[in-house]
């Protein structure tokens, strides 16, 4: 109970003190709507991004059997515990115009990630995949093996085993990793801040916008905190709710 | 299948439909096998848990690889380690009902079945007639839109077979079929999966290690034990003669090794002597149909003893011992007394006896057996 | 990493460089007991917390390791940041004796919220054009900061050095699109160091403190814009006599030859 007390208090906090009043003019302002369409596509791309880089990935951790594996694991992980900051930091120094890998990008493709739009989807990628593949593994190496090999003695290759038996059985993971993601991208600040820099309309997300705002107005700030928090909570319940239904064989 | 080109030319030695020959080696594990089985033929293994009996047919399915021998069905070669021919699992023409049937729970009674026909690459609407044909055949139309979990553990077995029969597979292979069952539907569908299984025209293996199952089900026995075939033979025969005590004990008889000699006597490993004239072995060749002398088996059945108080002086029975009751156990309708002697034996009464002879447990008793309800034939250890 | 390893490096040598400095001092004030210790100020003691503008980083370290050397006992605590970042904290009750802002705006702010009672101008920064080293833009003077393609740092409107650029840019009469607002001087220099950027607008004094990370194009002086460096010592302060003391010493000659040294200018 303390617990959820501690929890909740900040976000009661942010309820009782929002300038309620002014909120609807604040929401109109086109510069609010930007940060807020731009944030909701980067986190969307960014999922997109990681369940294709993902669920391979997960796959194989949890499917592959080498020595080593654990380590493998291990790194898979390091940017859930790795300050944001600090992954903005190595991505620049691997993706920026001079960095190990960017330097080419730039030399070959003219391609520069940070200050772009990209590049705000690939710090979220990188920040955020993580929760997809810790997810998704888990309900890989917990998914009944046994069903894969009934369907492999009725003729199924292993792409329809993944397909029509694998997949579908992990789906709840599937979806809830997906959620966890996107929402850890729509918040994403650190790595984001670092690697794509801070421009309104190109890599200026919403806490991005959040944290500007807090230095100037805190009461604007207050405000788009809670269009933040209420456009979570809306995704994460329609998305719960969804997923409810759909598993009625719990 | 794709195995057909490479493999056509060479034919087993033998003419059944199923022969596997060779061994499986998991870790400190070692499977040796050696059985045919022919088409429409529904071959029974028998045997204890962690005998080998899965691994036998994980084998059959490609789901393991043999580590020596080969593995062939209607003469194409499944796996032949010499050869370096493996056809995975996905490519084998089988069908296996799984203990636990591992129904796809995502998916409805009509698609689990139209899987195998689906992934064959058959048109969804051909697949789904396939489905429905084997589901009219099974009685499941009716449930043909449920999932899994909707489904009782007899309708669960049918599906699990239509799904496996939808294949139309050239050998059926199946895991315990009926384990998952309780007692009174287990009756029920036993009878009619027997009848499935004469209409299958393949060659099929029935995994279990219910005694009855294997009786009632199979045409003939193969018993594993520690990844051995150690008795094969048809069920009946297996059940009057078992070849070891995990046999005897599945079909309720007193089994001992002994010695006989030219006088007819038995002296027996356990410890204590009986005189045997039961049942003679005639296809026994050696002994022309007479009892064998040398290493026997002796088998008595726990009804055909039974028990005194004191020495019975003037009764017909020759073998008379004496043994302590070590342990009682309500059957259905009759009480298994165990008892401690030279040799122990099982002793099936009826429950006013106990009463009659006032039996505990460390109670002294005597023992009697007719010489000609014992049987004695060769031990093939 | 590099803007922390470059903050790293400037303390080592600060620190190196105080070790040195206050061993001289220490046997001094030993063997004469009425040295600089008395002359300043009345003896005070404890710790002051110092909120600095990101732009006086290496100024202050300085400053701060020589106003320990001559008031021993007394500890600086220095805190760099965005001015409006760090008003912004003291006025939600950051525990801060001193405020060094880079705009009179910022200190308004802590003013207007009782922060501060009275503040005294002590420095004056200027712009100048920072580029990487080999200058992969061809940046020579402010109207190149316009072209299109060249990648521009900028602060943030909100951050001083944002304001004081937005000055420049509206002297010349040009209208610059930058591909990032940084949240405070510091890292607006960091990307022109990690040549993410081709130019970014900052204080001269960075460009100073970056050494041969960055190159300086200097504004001339007819478009440049300054900054005003107010400084105060806080109505709040825990430590009021260290802060006045601190403050003091700020003003003083030796403090400002230091800041003169860093490049900036009398205000």
């Amino acid at each position: 109970m303390i617990g959820f007390a501690f929890l909740m208090l900040p976000l009661v906090a942010l309820l009782i003190r929002a300038p309620w009043s002014g909120l609807g003019s604040l929401l109109s302002n086109s510069e609010v709507l930007t940060a807020l369409r731009l944030s909701i596509e980067c986190a969307t791309a960014a999922t997109l991004a990681s369940l294709i880089l993902g669920v391979p990935l997960a796959w194989m951790l949890a499917r592959i059997h080498l020595p080593g594996m654990g380590l493998l694991r291990a790194l898979v992980t390091l940017p859930l515990v790795l300050p944001p900051v600090v992954g903005g930091i190595a991505l620049l120094l691997a993706l920026g115009r001079r960095g190990v890998v960017g330097r080419y990008l730039d030399q070959w493709f003219g391609l520069t990630l940070p200050f772009t739009t990209a590049g705000v989807i690939v710090a979220e990628t990188f920040v955020a995949m993580p929760f997809l593949v810790v997810t998704v593994e888990g309900a890989l190496r917990s998914a009944d093996r046994d069903l894969e090999e009934a369907a492999v003695t009725l003729g199924a290759s292993r792409t329809t085993v993944f397909g029509r038996i694998t997949l579908p059985l992990i789906a709840p993971s599937l979806l809830a990793g997906s959620v966890l993601c996107w929402a850890r991208a729509l918040g994403e600040f650190g790595a984001t801040i670092t690697f794509a820099g801070n421009l309104p309309g190109t890599t200026q997300t919403m806490p991005l916008k959040i944290y500007n705002a807090f230095e100037t107005d805190p009461e604007a700030a207050t405000a788009l905190s809670l269009v933040l928090l209420l456009v979570a909570v809306i995704i994460l319940a329609a998305l719960r709710d969804r997923w409810l239904r759909g598993s009625p064989s719990a | 299948m794709s195995g057909a080109d490479r493999a056509g030319t060479h034919r087993p030695p033998t003419s059944a439909a199923l022969a596997v020959n060779g061994s499986v080696e998991l870790g400190t594990f070692r499977l040796d096998i050696d059985l045919a089985v022919g088409a429409g033929e529904v071959l029974g293994v028998l045997g204890p848990n962690g005998a080998g009996k899965t691994t036998l047919l994980r084998a059959l399915a490609g789901l393991t690889m043999l580590t020596t021998g080969q593995i062939a069905l209607d003469g194409e070669r499944l796996d032949d380690c010499a050869a370096d021919i493996f056809v995975p699992s996905d490519q084998r023409p089988i069908g296996v009902v799984f203990q636990n049937y591992r129904l796809f729970p995502h998916l409805t009674v009509r698609d689990n079945i139209a899987f195998a026909p689906r992934c064959r690459r058959t048109g969804r609407r051909e697949s789904r007639a396939i489905a429905q044909r084997w589901m009219d055949r099974l009685g499941l139309s009716e449930l043909s839109g449920r999932k899994p979990a909707e489904l009782s553990g007899g309708q669960a077995q049918r599906v699990a077979l239509a799904r496996a029969l939808a294949a139309d597979p050239g050998l059926l292979l199946l895991d315990e079929p009926l384990a998952a069952l309780d007692a009174r539907t287990k009756l029920e569908v036993r009878a009619e999966l027997r009848r499935h299984l004469a209409d299958f025209p393949g060659p099929t293996l029935l995994v279990t290690h219910d005694p009855l199952e294997a009786m009632v089900m199979t045409d003939r026995l193969v018993v594993i034990e520690s990844g051995q075939i150690v008795q094969q033979g048809p069920p009946a025969e297996v059940a009057r003669r078992p070849a070891t005590q995990y046999v005897a004990r599945v079909v309720g008889l007193n089994l001992y090794r002994g010695t006989r000699d030219a006088t007819g006597k038995v002296a027996l490993d356990a410890g204590g002597t009986l005189i045997a004239s039961g049942l003679l072995d005639l296809n026994d060749q050696a002994t022309n149909g007479a009892a064998p002398t040398g290493r026997v088996l002796v088998a008595i059945r726990p009804t055909a003893i039974a028990m005194h108080t004191t020495r019975p002086e003037h009764s017909s029975p020759r073998n008379v011992w004496q043994g302590t009751v070590t342990g009682l156990e309500l059957l259905t309708d009759r009480v298994r007394a165990e008892i401690n002697g030279a040799p122990p034996a099982l002793v099936d009464i009826t429950p006013d006896a106990v009463a009659d002879l006032d039996l505990a447990n460390g109670r002294p008793i005597w023992l009697s057996a007719k010489a000609t309800d014992i049987d004695v034939y060769r031990d093939p250890a | 990493m590099h803007r922390h390893f470059v903050a790293v490096i400037a303390l080592t040598a600060a620190l190196a460089l105080a070790s040195g400095c206050s061993s001289s001092t220490k046997s001094s004030q030993q063997s004469t007991p009425a040295g600089g210790g008395t002359s300043s100020t009345a003896a005070v003691s404890g710790t002051v917390n110092v909120f600095a503008a990101s732009s006086l980083t290496e100024a202050f370290t300085t400053i701060a390791t020589q106003f320990e050397a001559a008031n021993p006992g007394v500890k600086i605590k220095l805190n760099f940041g965005a001015s409006s970042d760090l008003a912004n904290s003291i006025n939600q009750g950051a525990p801060a004796d001193v405020f060094a802002s880079a705009s009179p705006k910022n200190m308004q702010q802590v003013n207007d919220a009782g922060g501060a009672s009275a503040s005294t101008n002590f420095v004056k920064n200027f712009m100048e054009i920072a580029v990487p080293p080999n200058n992969p833009a061809g940046i020579t003077g402010v109207a190149d900061l316009a072209k299109k393609g060249v990648k521009v740092a900028l602060c943030a409107a909100q951050v001083p050095c944002g304001k004081t650029a937005a000055q420049v840019f509206t002297n010349a009469k040009i209208t610059v699109k930058p591909v990032t607002l940084e949240q405070n001087v510091k890292s607006t220099l960091t990307k022109v160091e990690l040549g993410e950027v081709d130019a970014g607008v900052v204080y001269v004094t960075d460009v100073r403190a970056a050494g041969s990370k960055v190159k300086g194009i200097v504004i001339p002086a007819h478009l440049d814009a300054s900054t005003e460096y107010p400084i105060a010592a806080l109505t709040k302060a825990a430590h009021s006599a260290g802060a006045k003391a601190f403050v003091a010493y700020v003003l003083s000659p030796a403090a400002q030859t230091v800041l003169a040294a860093a490049g900036f200018e009398k205000p």
